[in-house]
């Protein structure tokens, strides 16, 4: 099974938020770039798929052309090909990015390398869009699946896991198909050395946008306001035990 | 009109999808006294019209079908377009939830327009201007929905579901829709309800000891774990410690984890960062308990312990076992 896996480089924002002067994106410059945990599960299923079916992984970004480190992370845990087109990420809106990845998998098919199965992140750590993946199925025509946890192959049919609100719910979609990828099905992987020396050597198929951005509609970005504290304070330390036990009995939670 | 798509499960309009409803009445306000309709697809509880009527819907569109008995994202935006066909939407919206991002997502695709996730406010009509949550609601975007209809969802929480003041007819009309094999193509196959003691207990538990970096290691959950039984309660965790691979995912909290809402949370150990509190801002009352008295999580609780979760947490286990006698 050939599987294609869209990932983003998006800032990494396990620390504090900061903001660009022109309040168009993220200040990454002291937290550097990353993929976000869904994509980074996402690559995970397209490397396990590709393994367990003696198919290939190829990863695939829309954006600027340093992203080409997110390419080698996931090159490195498993993925073979890579592609980078090539556009400013603050002027790519949804629909944008869809278009692109969509051209590339028409070029590719084109050339005798068909993808069974393209796997998105559910929504991007950044924009948080929740939209690509759909975007991406109608512009192929192919049936779309959003918010999985885990794939299997199921004779010429994917089967797939999701928890939707009444409970944990199976779909089997034929493919070719699209899938959004939710983290939590799977545990991503770590590059090891030997993969990160690998990683190195594959070269990174670069390609110019295919069609000129159409934007998001984005003004501006900024930073919710921090209240001051409101809470109540029990204590410090054990001591604080009989305050707090006083509480639950208030709050009548200690039966 | 305004358009709601409404979700509803065991027989009622779910909380986010009355907080989308609530919004849509105060831009129907501002527009001048549009009315807000909703949409239902698939099977409806006899409570939901009522319920919408309350919150100040209109028309509540039905479109029912023993092929709409499991959820089809598909299906869900066809109804969405035959509804704004019928009755000329200016505006189409939805909860913020995964499966409201995804229908809204569709629709929006098929209109070929634009679709804002987790809209917060908007702060003008024309252009139709709208401020929504990035960055899991660490950061907010202001942007442009251009195009007629607008397309968007509303942030889960980000306003309180409230009645009308004039509650609305909420008469129920029936939506034909003529279902295409691309509608049914992606059908879930089968659903297995969620695991008693997993997920589904977390998010309607009525009381969630919370646990976070502070835990220390996979070891370190012992005493919250007491201290969860000891209230009838379950643990939650934040995502460092799933990420970590301490505790399953199934126990996060957070905006890609679970959302809460229990009588009273005791996070320990966590520092409070805005996707975590995405998923417990709901909580009647938060007992916060840190070594970090400035993290946020401690500011923004009802009440704080500033301390060693390691000490405090057995002394509270410990409290409650001695007056239990
Ligand atoms: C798109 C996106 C989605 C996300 N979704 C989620 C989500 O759903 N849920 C979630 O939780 N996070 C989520 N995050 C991650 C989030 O940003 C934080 O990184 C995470 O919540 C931090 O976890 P923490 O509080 O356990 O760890 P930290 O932020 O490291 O905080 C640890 C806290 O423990 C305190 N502490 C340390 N030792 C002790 C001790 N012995 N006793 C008491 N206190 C102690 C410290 O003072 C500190 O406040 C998301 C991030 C992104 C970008
Ligand atoms: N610039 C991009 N390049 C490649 N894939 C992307 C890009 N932007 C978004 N995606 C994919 O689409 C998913 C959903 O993004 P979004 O709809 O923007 O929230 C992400 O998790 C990625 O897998």
């Amino acid at each position: 099974m050939r599987v294609l896996v869209c990932v983003k480089r998006v800032p990494d924002f396990s620390g504090e938020v900061l903001l660009r002067d022109d309040a168009q994106a993220a200040d990454a410059r002291f937290v550097g770039y990353t993929l976000s945990n869904h994509d980074l599960c996402a690559v995970e299923t397209a490397v396990q798929l590709a393994a367990a079916t003696g198919g290939e992984a190829t990863v695939l970004t829309v954006g600027e052309a340093e992203s080409v480190e997110q390419l080698r992370t996931a090159l490195g845990v498993g993925c073979t090909a890579a592609t980078l087109v090539e556009a400013d990420p603050v002027a790519l809106g949804p629909a944008d990015v869809a278009r692109e990845i969509a051209a590339v998998v028409r070029d590719h098919e084109a050339a005798a390398a068909a993808y069974d199965l393209v796997l998105l992140g559910n929504d991007a750590a950044d924009s948080g869009d929740f939209q690509v993946g759909i975007r991406l199925a109608h512009e192929l025509g192919r049936p779309v699946v959003t918010g999985i946890k885990t794939v299997a192959v199921d004779g010429d049919a994917l089967r797939l896991e999701g928890d939707g609100p009444e409970g944990r719910e199976t779909f089997r979609v034929p493919a070719p198909a699209v899938v959004t990828v939710l983290e939590g099905g799977v545990e991503p992987r770590y590059p090891t050395i030997t993969g990160r020396m690998k990683a190195k050597k594959v070269p990174v198929e670069m390609r110019a946008a295919a069609g000129a951005a159409t934007g998001s509609g984005r003004l501006r970005l900024t930073l919710p306001a921090v209240a001051g504290s409101s809470a109540t304070v029990l204590g410090e330390g054990p001591e604080a035990a009989g305050a707090v036990v006083d509480l639950f009995e208030q709050l009548g939670v200690t039966r | 009109m305004i358009l709601v798509y409404v979700e509803t499960a065991g027989g009622q309009a779910t909380e986010v999808s009355l907080e989308a409803v609530t919004f849509a009445r105060s831009l129907a306000a501002a527009g001048g006294g549009i009315p807000v309709d909703a949409v239902v697809v698939g099977p409806m509880g006899d409570a939901v019209p009522k319920e919408l009527a309350e919150h100040g819907v209109r028309t509540v569109l039905h479109a029912d079908s023993p092929k709409l008995a499991t959820f089809s994202g598909a299906a869900a935006a066809s109804a969405v377009l035959a509804a704004r066909a019928q009755q000329k939407a200016v505006v189409l919206m939805a909860g913020g939830t995964n499966r409201g991002n995804e229908v809204m997502a569709r629709v929006a695709t098929r209109l070929d327009a634009a679709m804002a996730a987790n809209v917060v406010a908007f702060s003008s009509l024309s252009p139709f201007t709208v401020t929504r949550q990035v960055v899991g609601g660490a950061a907010m975007e202001e942007l442009v929905l251009p195009k007629r209809p607008a397309v968007f969802t509303v942030a889960g929480h980000a306003v309180e579901a409230t009645p009308a003041e004039g509650a609305g007819s909420g008469d129920v009309v029936a939506l034909p829709l003529q279902l295409t094999d691309d509608d049914l193509a992606v059908r879930a196959v089968s659903v297995e309800p969620v695991d008693t003691k997993a997920a589904g207990s977390l998010k309607s538990a009525r009381v969630v000891v919370g646990a976070g970096r502070g835990a220390g290691g996979p070891e370190g959950f012992g005493d919250v774990v007491e201290l969860a039984e000891l209230l009838g309660g379950q643990l939650g965790v934040s995502r460092v410690v799933t990420s970590l691979g301490w505790r399953p995912h199934h126990e996060q909290v957070g905006q890609t984890g679970s959302r809460i809402a229990p009588e009273l949370y005791v996070p320990c150990g966590i520092s409070g960062a805005i996707q975590h509190w995405a998923g417990c801002a709901s909580s009647k009352t938060i007992v916060a308990i840190n070594t970090d008295p400035d993290a946020p999580m401690m500011t923004k609780a009802t009440y704080s312990v500033v301390g060693d979760m390691h000490e405090v947490v057995p002394a509270i286990v410990q409290e409650i076992r001695a007056r239990r006698g």
